[in-house]
């Protein structure tokens, strides 16, 4: 009995300390202008108020990044769905020449960190106009901005080689079979796969997701303007802006959090199943 | 045709990857390697030739040094760290308690939240008057200024980042604790052994394997750490916390000495080679080694944690 309650003491405090953080920003969020936001002894707000939060969204363009992380984030898992598949299928299922070749070429991407390649791509990435100083299309909805912003994580060897994985292990005589019923190597692969493997291909849409929209250093080098920030961007304008005034600033980070918090309770397995995938974290 | 079809379609199907990938990936990778051989410092648009020149420069410049001392510093305290706290945490989340479930979402959160909200959040926890020099003060120990003391800073990130990482290699060590033999435990509680005993002759020596692995994917990560140096600190105060990421960056987009940046990219790109080198090796020895696969192990996890829910 004892026993079990140590147990649980230890675990609220992993809890708190977990946690704590998350809930020290969102106090601060809602507490009022009159309020001391400095002193922990007053942890808890006295007169809760939403006031900072349109505050936030009024002088900085909340609903814009937020739109744009949307945007990127879900764009980025769907390339990232298709190509991984793409290539893996045949890399898993068929044989051919070069297949080994292939394979290691893909697995060599997977060593060479972004960081060593940001410099030419940015060049690459401004040479097609695809950031925010350029004169392609002013208007909304800016595809191009979108488009660069994507485009380094639109496919990784990570998800090829985890799809391939999944892909390898699938029984032979599936195939067979569905060969002699008359399948093509496309219907194959949709109706007959992809099925089987749907909490792998779940695992890579939710680590994809989570890892673009805590992207900072690709979006940082390529936007200028405002109303092309993604969220972790923004935010860190946002803290530049206000650099004194923290019930803004965390009132902001708070939104930015709650999709991806929200995210995260509802998909919580395969958030877990990609952390044992061994995935190289950001 | 159907011979020309099989011969064919594998290709069909890796066209589009890999011309993306040869565009987005091969082709910049190949300019990096000619930009660190040209000098862009005098003239950005008609960059001089210079070979070796731009490593030269690099070995000779102090800053790049304590950049990388700096990184090397961050690897050793936070990769022994993330090797062995988040073990502490699994033995902890392991137990079949009411509620387990909950307290393990809870407690992987930090994993999930960006981290550039994280880094906000520490720096305001940080503030000269903020909420860990206040807890010092109930302790009587005077503030500390956590992010503009230069002996304190580097470290004072690295604690955001091992408490950012812990959960994720927490449930890394978690799937190898649940797929220990429990005859194995029954046997050492039959010989009497302590509970401290039995996680140090049963437990540890059955998670070597995630150890090592643990190792790999925390030094890489420490080898690139950017964002929570440039939320918290921007590199600052005088240096104290800038990286080898942080430093091509402040070189490339900063400074505009792309060739010099190049050069850094390729000195860490070295590095990390090497290490990932080692750990393709034991992804494959997953590959050799007919084990559940990894989202079966997970299907397990989770019934566990249902199971302990219902308990």
């Amino acid at each position: 009995m004892l026993k079990k309650s140590l147990h649980y003491a230890l675990l609220t405090a992993l809890v708190i300390a977990s946690v704590g953080p998350f809930l020290w920003l969102l106090f601060t969020a809602i507490k009022s202008g009159d309020e001391n936001i400095f002193n922990p002894a007053q942890f808890l707000p006295q007169k809760p108020t939403l006031a900072n939060f349109s505050e936030t969204w009024n002088k900085v363009s909340m609903g814009s990044y937020m739109l744009n992380s949307v945007v990127v984030a879900i764009l980025t898992v769907g390339f990232n769905l298709v190509f991984s598949t793409l290539a893996a299928y045949p890399l898993a299922r068929m044989q051919f020449t070069g297949q080994k070749g292939v394979f290691l070429v893909i697995l060599s991407t997977m060593m060479i960190p972004f960081q060593v390649i940001m410099i030419p791509l940015y060049l690459i990435v401004l040479k097609a106009g695809l950031t925010d100083n350029t004169m392609l299309g002013p208007g909304w909805p800016p595809i191009h901005v979108w488009a660069g912003l994507i485009i380094p994580f639109a496919i990784s060897g990570f998800g090829i080689f985890f799809v391939r994985q999944a892909l390898v292990g699938l029984p032979k005589e599936l195939e067979e079979s569905a060969v002699l019923d008359g399948c093509n190597s496309v219907q194959v692969l949709l109706k007959v796969l992809l099925p089987l493997i749907k909490p792998t291909l779940a695992t890579l849409a939710v680590f994809t997701f989570m890892a673009s929209w805590g992207e900072f250093l690709w979006p940082s080098i390529l936007l200028s303007e405002e109303k092309h920030f993604t969220l972790p961007v923004g935010l860190v304008y946002l803290q530049g802006t206000f650099s004194s005034n923290w019930r803004i600033i965390a009132a902001g980070t708070v939104l930015s959090m709650l999709p991806i918090i929200s995210f995260f309770l509802i998909l919580q397995r395969y958030f877990v199943s990609g952390t044992l995938s061994g995935s190289v974290k950001g | 045709m159907t011979i020309l079809n099989k011969h064919f379609k594998p290709y069909v199907y890796l066209a589009v990857p890999l011309a993306l990938m040869a565009i987005f990936f091969f082709y910049p990778l190949f300019l990096t390697f000619k930009m660190s051989l040209f000098d862009y410092s005098h003239e950005l648009y008609t960059p001089e030739f210079t070979g070796v020149g731009n490593y030269m420069r690099l070995f000779a410049s102090a800053p790049f040094w304590q950049a990388a001392g700096n990184t090397l510093v961050f690897m050793l305290g936070v990769v022994p760290a993330m090797m062995v706290l988040p073990i502490v945490l699994a033995v902890l989340v392991n137990g079949k308690l009411k509620g387990m479930a909950f307290f393990r979402t809870l407690i992987y959160l930090p994993v999930v939240v960006s981290m550039v909200v994280v880094g906000l959040a520490w720096k305001w926890m940080y503030a000269k008057d903020g909420i860990i020099n206040y807890g010092l003060s109930l302790l009587h120990i005077p503030p500390v200024d956590w992010l503009v003391n230069p002996d304190v800073a580097l470290y004072a990130v690295m604690i955001v980042v091992v408490w950012k990482g812990l959960a994720y290699y927490m449930m890394m060590y978690l799937a190898q604790l649940q797929s220990v033999p429990k005859a194995l435990y029954d046997a050492a509680k039959i010989d009497g052994a302590s509970t401290l005993a039995t996680h140090w002759h049963v437990t540890l020596p059955h998670l070597r394997p995630t150890l090592l692995l643990v190792a790999i994917i925390s030094t890489i990560g420490s080898l690139k750490v950017f964002t929570e140096i440039y939320v918290m600190t921007g590199g600052g105060p005088i240096g104290s916390t800038r990286t080898l990421v942080y430093y091509i960056y402040e070189q490339a987009f900063e400074n505009l000495d792309l060739g010099l940046a190049s050069a850094a990219g390729l000195l860490l790109m070295g590095v990390l080679l090497v290490l990932s080198l080692i750990q393709i090796r034991y992804f494959q020895q997953l590959d050799d080694t007919p084990k559940p696969s990894r989202h079966q192990k997970a299907g397990t996890l989770e019934t566990e944690a249902g199971e302990s829910h219902h308990a």
